[in-house]
């Protein structure tokens, strides 16, 4: 196991850096630059300076100057927003993503595991197409338009909780939820047809034959099988929901660190760009090392694979 | 034995179409696609002469009617060819109202079922096709060939999306358009085709990968390999027919994710550009319409209605096949 964890840890700092060289030759080969304010043109003195000035003249020693820095968690200043370095940005940003997409993941389990497992148990039944029904609407319906209906009915007309920002704790539940669902819809989808698979097999015969109670049977044996897909997904779906909830951030108004990056990325502000990419990657790659280990101590036929 | 599996694979394309026709939900949700669908196509030639006719007067923001509040002059001011089939779709202008530059929700709704419809069948396409062989090539051949490859899939995982598709918009829009013949709306349809295909195939390689490496274990497999047979024969033949259903699955549920994708960046202004419509687009649009004060609520009710009917339609076919192609079918019958 130990060694499973190194080399994963290992593999992962190799993605981390593959991913950093990736986007740093997108980011300067993509025509334009940070300095640039709409369609102004500048006097290619001032950009000289300014590239100059911002160690950004030679490619090669940027790139190096930058990952000295991240090593610190310094990725410089931002171009953009005036007076703020990146690590000041990032550092205010991220714990709110952090928080709003892990609340958004355990949510979407609570929903998702269940539904799943009844609509397994209970199948073709009431229960069942009920359950189908709400992983379609998961599927379908756009986060910012559940958004939109969520925030209209409960900070507008309901008066129960705030219409959008951040800071205590009555700003959680909408935007945690909205992002929730589509999640939700997914695990509960994956729990089912695992379930069913796995209540077709013969160990779950056995264990009814040996007069465990069908319920034990689907929550304690089945589920243990039937989890495993939800597993493999759930680490790239929690970093994807700690990183991609710009859109609920933009819907509800919460100061995460989505937006920053697609501004980043609209503005080509290289620093907050590659800092972001860099947490973006660093989170996956714990995510999916977190996701490896436990997928091997459910299923230890899978460790003697990796 | 190859002429008797070719001579099954027949039977089971036969039985597939009986099973879906017979499978009401499947059915329901075919019926459903091919009435939008004949919609979006009959109405295709207006729409493409009308889906951008802007009435600044008094058709802003309209609310629906079933009469036609813009002129038909205003649509047709340089009279061509018949005029009695635009007649008749010209009273078809009002029944979801105008928005704020005054054009017809209707004409813009139409083709943008059929450019949604083209990003998810787009992604796929290129989901299934490089998802799976990739996921089942690196399961089966193991060791460091699935290391290196599921690396890359990692690698292009983290990669930031948007900064994906913003580069290829600057890297291939201009090259695009010119060999599209100057048409930039176009080039910009094909850019959303590849970034968002492009990155479907990820999950698609990954989910294929995880099937792959726990139905390499199983004894039918080394049976398989005892008797002589070949990776590539064994990966067809065994491995893939036992995949059918997970792909299945997962394509269906490609399509309905490209076109929230395309929506979500449409939402935050990268995606398809005015004045094409897409689903996304106009839900997008009808999302900052709405406000508390004045409502133009039809801006957000049809387009969204349209995307979350085509959506479920689209997943019903889904589940239908599904019903279909597993013999172990166990889907709740929906209706």
């Amino acid at each position: 196991m130990t060694r499973l964890i190194f080399r994963r840890l290992a593999l992962g700092l190799v993605t981390i850096a593959c991913v950093y060289t990736l986007t740093f030759v997108m980011v300067i080969t993509i025509p334009g630059n940070p300095f640039q304010q709409g369609d102004r043109t500048m006097a290619p003195e001032v950009e000289q300076a300014l590239h100059a000035r911002y160690d950004m003249d030679n490619n090669w020693l940027y790139f190096w100057q930058f990952l000295k820095g991240a090593a610190h968690f310094d990725f410089g200043p931002t171009y953009t927003y005036n007076d703020w370095t990146c690590a000041q940005v990032i550092g205010s940003a991220l714990p709110v993503s952090v928080m709003l997409g892990l609340l958004a993941i355990l949510i979407a389990v609570a929903i998702g595991v269940p539904i799943g497992v009844l609509s397994a148990t209970r199948q073709n039944t009431w229960i069942d197409v009920s359950g189908l029904l709400f992983v379609l609407m998961g599927v379908s319906v756009p986060v910012f338009v559940t958004g939109s209906v969520l925030l209209t009915t409960f900070a507008v007309w309901l008066h129960v909780a705030p219409v959008g920002g951040w800071g205590t704790l009555a700003h959680l539940p909408l935007p945690a939820f909205t992002l929730a669902l589509p999640f939700a819809a997914y695990i509960a989808r994956l729990t089912r047809t695992g379930m069913l698979d796995a209540l077709s097999a013969d160990f779950v015969r056995t264990a009814l034959a040996k007069g465990v109670s069908s319920r034990r049977v689907a929550w304690r044996h089945a589920l243990k099988v039937a989890f495993l897909p939800v597993l493999s997904y759930l680490g790239p779906a929690t970093a994807q929901a700690m990183t991609g909830s710009f859109v609920v951030e933009k819907v509800f108004g919460v100061p995460g660190l989505g937006q920053h990056f697609v501004n980043a990325a609209l503005n080509l502000d290289s620093g907050l760009l590659l800092g972001s990419v860099l947490v973006f990657s660093a989170i996956l790659v714990a995510l999916n090392l977190l996701v490896d280990v436990l997928y091997a101590w459910l299923d230890p036929r899978i460790s003697e694979a990796v | 034995m190859s002429q008797d599996g070719s001579e099954h694979v027949g039977h089971g394309r036969v039985g597939l179409w009986v099973k879906l026709r017979r499978d009401r939900s499947a059915f329901v949700g075919m019926m459903l696609l091919a009435v939008l669908l004949a919609t979006a196509v009959a109405s295709l030639p207006f729409a493409l002469r009308w889906y951008n006719v802007q009435e600044l007067s008094s058709a802003v923001r309209h609310r629906p009617s079933a009469t036609p509040v813009v002129p038909f002059a205003s649509y047709e001011r340089e009279a061509t060819g018949s005029r009695g089939a635009a007649r008749a779709a010209y009273h078809l202008t009002s029944v979801m109202g105008h928005d704020d530059l005054g054009r017809s929700l209707f004409f813009r709704i139409a083709p943008a079922l059929l450019v949604s419809l083209g990003i998810g069948l787009a992604a796929a396409v290129m989901a299934t096709g490089i998802g799976t062989a990739w996921g089942a090539v690196a399961a089966y051949a193991g060791g460091r060939v699935d290391l290196v490859m599921m690396r890359i899939v990692d690698v292009l995982y983290g990669l930031p999306y948007i900064l994906m598709v913003i580069l290829l918009k600057t890297a291939i829009a201009r090259p695009l358009t010119a060999m599209l013949g100057g048409h930039a709306k176009y080039a910009d349809l094909v850019v959303m085709f590849l970034a968002i295909g492009g990155v479907a195939w990820l999950t698609m390689a990954r989910v294929v990968r995880g099937q792959v490496l726990s139905l390499r274990q199983q004894p039918f497999i080394e049976a398989a390999r005892a008797t002589g047979a070949g990776p590539i024969y064994i990966l067809w033949r065994h491995v893939l027919p036992n995949l059918v259903g997970p792909i299945v699955v997962y394509a269906t549920l490609v399509v309905p994710q490209a076109v929230l994708q395309e929506s979500f960046l449409s939402f935050l202004g990268i995606g398809v550009q005015q004045p094409t419509p897409s689903l996304g687009r106009l839900a997008a649009d009808g999302v900052e319409a709405v406000n508390t004060f004045v409502s133009y609520w039809w801006l957000l009710i049809f387009p969204c209605g349209v995307l979350v009917v085509t959506l479920l339609a689209l997943n019903f076919v889904g589940e239908g096949l599904r019903n279909a192609l597993d013999p172990k079918s166990r889907a709740a019958p929906l209706l």
